[in-house]
């Protein structure tokens, strides 16, 4: 085994995936006034975004057995 | 009730809480039931990383760049995810070669060099100076800012206070002797600190819920919520642009990038976070938890940071109050006494935490690869020689975390007024980057070198220290200003703030771009032009394959010893009893006693002694005592590479043996599903036999019969003797027509019939066998219905053969029909590409059973036993062989008492078809 099971893969991914979330130019379309709930749209977006990403990590590695 | 004596006495009670905590936890792990063996101790043990920093200093930074903090948290959560493949990497190793630092990873992967872990250790102490002075900076701030109550003054300046006067200096006392008592009461052959571990998961809870009770109490308590707040900061000119905080910082999203970098890269290297992650980890599974429960902490503690940052501009606008001290003095604005003592509770378990852990860490790392190396060097010492080196080891250490804690305070007092928190902790964080290329080159390529590393750390470090550094010293007036200015020597291109002119950039993006390039640059350069040695060479084996799982590192090893050397070399630094223990355990694990039984002092012995030490004086420091007890012989590097050579060959060999052993097991399994097929086709073939003999032997039968009586008797009446031959003439034809099948069935399935293929008009041959057989139905009386489609594509096929099969269906339709109310209804059309013949009757129709097994040989429907079969049982199996045999498919649905319908489809020819067919 060289420890770099599917696991691994997907938590790649979600390190990439956050990457772009959290990175120019995904996170200018929200560097703009407005808000969502009455917080502003960057705020919104990173935390939104931090949080669904917490949760994937989790599913990944909770759903995984081995 | 902020009295200062209530302030003291509430922090050395917190203090003596935290001891009886560690206290109790070393307790249970001595009888061995430890309580940190959890995966959630675990991931709140590693949110050591949140400090003052976060505590205090988020705030601080949020209220000037707004989400300017995160990326010390967003990094994190990225690195995190790599972690299952990065650190679980470098745990394995550690707990296989007995890992005691940061440093001594280093130094072992190199080649157990003792220069390199020097190197290490004085960057990580240099580096974590300036962070160890931010925890005093906050916690003596805090106190002095709480004491002012109900009053709220910022702290004087440092340097207007004497020394001895000065509150960050007894913290700093107060803390080394805490963590004195805390992580060097005893030696621990593995380094580990339950205690401390147990202590820290508690600190960590304890400066979330204070930080959370601040957060909520600022929100809903002082404003209405989120929304309000956020509105009143909107409508504030001076707030506005913080809530699109990246358009305005020059460089903005560059610093922000380089800000993740940087911290995903501490998360790992920070001595202290090397500590709880790999250190004092119990179980590589625990990674699990922590992967997602670590950034979930993290999430929880920022939720509040904006607001409280907000909220704090908001609430003193006049700018005099230090925006790193909102988390307190927004409280105490307040009124509310007991939540500004809870705050600083939280500030004062942010920072004990850190320091705590990153003092034992260094001090760790001081004795074992900076003082002992040198010391164990030194002949004159003739420390070799010493009965018990315990004490000595404790001592050292002790007056490490002393001598580190003075350091920063030293810091503190030189540099750390001319910067907020973040700021002097980005610092340190750029110098633990300086460890990444080492120690991802070293886990992932063997090819990389101790001069590449060490020459890559020292040239990383210079450029950290020249950019980051000397500058912090000269804001604060300790060197001349004009150094940042003009440059030193007045060389422009050489300023330390724009090196190469490199300008516009934030300080931090800028040493970390100048320092990265000249530390990976210079490690991947050195390491490809220098060779390693034959320690290099099998440590990077022993590093880069530890998932191969060769055996240790006992293999390598060659020479002589003497248990009783042995013996001696670890009592002196262990003690006695844990000498005693270890070659205890090492008996045991080979089934025997010790000292009852001997033991022999063979190469594994030499490694298990070697690792043994390494837990407690590092592994540098380990190979130089073995070495001076045993008698080595020096391995060749040609040597090393040999046995690394067996040893790989070894492993491919078992790979092929395995591969063999796989492809031999799928040969058997094919023989053995061959041989079943055959042993089914020769029992078929018996069947087919027997069947075919009793089939001829009925008819013959009665032709015998019928011959003898004719014979017997031949005044036998005309009119009996008439019947009689009729009988046998039909019987001779019916066994005629068997023997015909029988032949026309071979030949069909050995593949020797004869197909004229050709292109056929099935109206055409529905027609003219309907009219062959005309006489037939009128015989029977049975009425025939055709629906012919007007125009049918041809079809490629044998004509006489598609006759054969629709004589077969119909004049199975026949026998079944019941003689004067028989009715037959042929149809015929073309659907999907498909030409389809429907043959339906109105006889006893056929039961779903008998539906499966019509089409094979010498299947009848009805008892064969009572009723005289009324046909060879061949008809149905040779067309269906023959559509088949055309691309076609014949079958049938019925219901009893509902009658048949056979059906057959036959693919309308098409170019491709009619190549073929040629």
């Amino acid at each position: 085994m060289n420890g770099y099971g599917s696991k691994a893969q997907r938590l790649v991914a979600l390190c990439l995936l956050g990457f772009l979330l959290f990175n120019y130019p995904i996170l200018a379309l929200f560097n703009k006034a407005g808000t969502l709930f009455g917080i502003p749209l960057l705020y919104a977006h990173i935390f939104a975004a931090w949080a669904a990403l917490i949760g994937l990590m989790a599913l990944v590695v909770e759903r995984d057995d081995s | 009730m902020l009295q200062g004596w209530i302030i003291v006495l509430t922090s050395f009670g917190y203090l003596g809480l935290l001891f009886a905590i560690a206290y109790y936890a070393d307790q249970r792990a001595d009888r061995g039931r430890s309580v940190i063996a959890s995966p959630y101790i675990y991931s709140l043990s590693l949110a050591v990383y949140a400090t003052a920093w976060t505590f205090y200093g988020s705030v601080g930074r949020a209220a000037s760049d707004g989400v300017g903090f995160l990326p010390i948290y967003l990094g994190p959560t990225l690195m995190i995810a790599l972690w299952w493949i990065v650190m679980r990497k470098i745990i394995r190793i550690s707990k296989l070669n007995r890992i005691t630092s940061l440093a001594d990873f280093i130094a072992s992967r190199y080649g157990k060099s003792a220069l390199l872990g020097g190197v290490v250790t004085i960057i990580a102490v240099i580096g974590i100076l300036p962070y160890i002075s931010l925890q005093l900076k906050a916690v003596s701030n805090s106190f002095t800012i709480v004491l002012q109550y109900p009053e709220i003054i910022m702290p004087a300046k440092v340097g207007a206070v004497p020394v001895l006067q000065d509150t960050a200096l007894w913290v700093a006392l107060i803390l080394a002797l805490f963590t004195i008592l805390f992580g060097t009461r005893h030696l621990d052959a593995a380094e580990h600190h339950e205690g401390m571990v147990a202590a820290i998961a508690f600190e960590s809870l304890v400066k979330l819920l204070a930080f959370l009770a601040v957060g909520v109490f600022v929100t809903f308590g002082i404003y209405g919520g989120f929304g309000d707040l956020f509105t009143r900061a909107a409508a504030e000119p001076k707030l506005a642009p913080m809530l699109t905080p990246l358009d305005g910082v020059a460089g903005g999203y560059a610093s922000w990038v380089w800000l993740t970098i940087l911290s995903m890269l501490a998360i790992m290297f920070l001595p202290r976070q090397f500590q709880v992650t790999v250190i004092e980890n119990k179980d590589e599974k625990h990674l699990n938890k922590a992967i997602w429960l670590f950034p979930l902490y993290m999430l929880a503690i920022n939720i509040f940071v904006l607001p409280i940052a907000f909220g704090g501009r908001l609430h003193f606008p006049e700018g005099n109050v230090d925006a790193d001290t909102f988390v307190l003095t927004l409280p105490m604005a307040e009124q509310q006494e007991l939540l500004a003592l809870l705050v600083f509770i939280g500030g004062l378990s942010a920072a004990t935490g850190m320091v705590i852990v990153e003092t034992i860490a260094l001090s760790t790392m001081v004795c074992n690869d900076l003082v002992m190396p040198v010391l164990l060097r030194l002949r004159r010492l003739r420390l070799a020689e010493r009965p018990d080196l315990t004490g000595l080891l404790l001592g050292i250490r002790r007056w490490a975390i002393v001598l580190i804690l003075l350091l920063g305070y030293l810091y503190f007092r030189l540099a750390g007024e001319a910067y907020a928190l973040v700021s002097i902790g980005l610092i340190s964080f750029a110098a633990v980057a300086q460890f990444a290329p080492a120690v991802f080159g070293g886990i992932f390529w063997k090819n990389a070198t101790r001069r590449g590393a060490l020459w890559g750390l020292i040239a990383g470090f210079g450029v950290w220290f020249y950019t980051l550094l000397l500058p912090a010293l000269a804001r604060s007036d300790w060197l001349p200003r004009s150094l940042l200015e003009q440059g030193p020597f007045g060389i422009e291109l050489l300023k330390p703030l724009a090196l190469f002119g490199l300008a516009g950039l934030d300080q931090i993006t800028h040493a970390m771009i100048w320092s990265m390039i000249a530390n990976v640059g210079v490690y991947v350069a050195v390491s490809l032009i220098s060779s390693p040695t034959a320690d290099e060479h099998r440590q990077a084996s022993l590093f880069v394959d530890v998932f191969r799982g060769e055996g240790g590192g006992a293999r390598f090893w060659r020479g002589t010893a003497s248990v009783p050397d042995l013996y001696n070399v670890l009592a002196r630094f262990l003690g006695a009893g844990a000498a005693d223990e270890a070659f205890r355990e090492y008996a045991r694990l080979r089934g025997r006693r010790w000292p009852e039984d001997g033991l022999e002092a063979d190469a594994d012995f030499v490694h298990y002694v070697e690792m043994q030490l390494a837990g407690a004086i590092g592994g540098a420091s380990a190979r130089i005592m073995v070495a001076s007890a045993v008698k080595e012989e020096a391995l060749t590097l040609d040597e090393v590479r040999e046995i690394l050579d067996e040893a790989s060959q070894v492993v491919v060999y078992s790979h092929r043996l395995e591969q063999k052993s796989r492809e031999l097991e799928a040969a058997t399994a094919e023989l053995r599903a061959a041989n079943e097929r055959l042993k089914e086709l020769d029992r078929l073939k018996d069947d087919f036999m027997s069947t075919v003999t009793h089939e001829l032997r009925t008819p013959l039968t009665s032709i015998r019969a019928f011959s003898e009586i004719l014979l017997a008797n031949p005044d036998v009446e005309l009119e009996q003797r008439r019947k009689f031959l009729a009988i046998i003439t039909k019987e001779t034809e019916r066994l005629t027509r068997l023997i015909n099948q029988v032949l026309d069935l071979a030949k069909i399935e050995s593949g020797r019939a004869e197909w004229r293929v050709t292109r056929v008009d099935l109206r055409e041959i529905v027609g003219d066998t309907l009219a062959g057989m005309s006489q037939v139905f009128k015989e029977k009386g049975i009425a025939v219905e055709t629906r012919l489609a007007e125009r049918i594509p041809p079809v490629s096929a044998d004509l006489d053969r598609l006759v054969q099969v629709l004589l077969n269906l119909l004049s199975n339709a026949v026998k079944f029909c019941a003689p004067g109310r028989g009715r037959i209804e042929v149809s015929l059309a073309e659907r999907a590409g498909f030409v389809r013949v429907d043959v339906r009757d109105n006889g006893p129709g056929i039961s779903a059973e008998d539906q499966k097994v019509i089409f094979e040989k010498f299947r009848q429907v009805g008892d064969t036993l009572t009723a005289k079969p009324a046909g060879t049982g061949l008809g149905l199996h040779i067309s269906r062989q023959i559509v088949e045999h055309f691309g076609g498919r014949l079958w049938v649905e019925s219901r009893p008492g509902e009658g048949a319908c056979f059906s057959f489809t036959l693919p309308i020819e098409t170019v491709a078809a009619a190549a073929a067919a040629a």
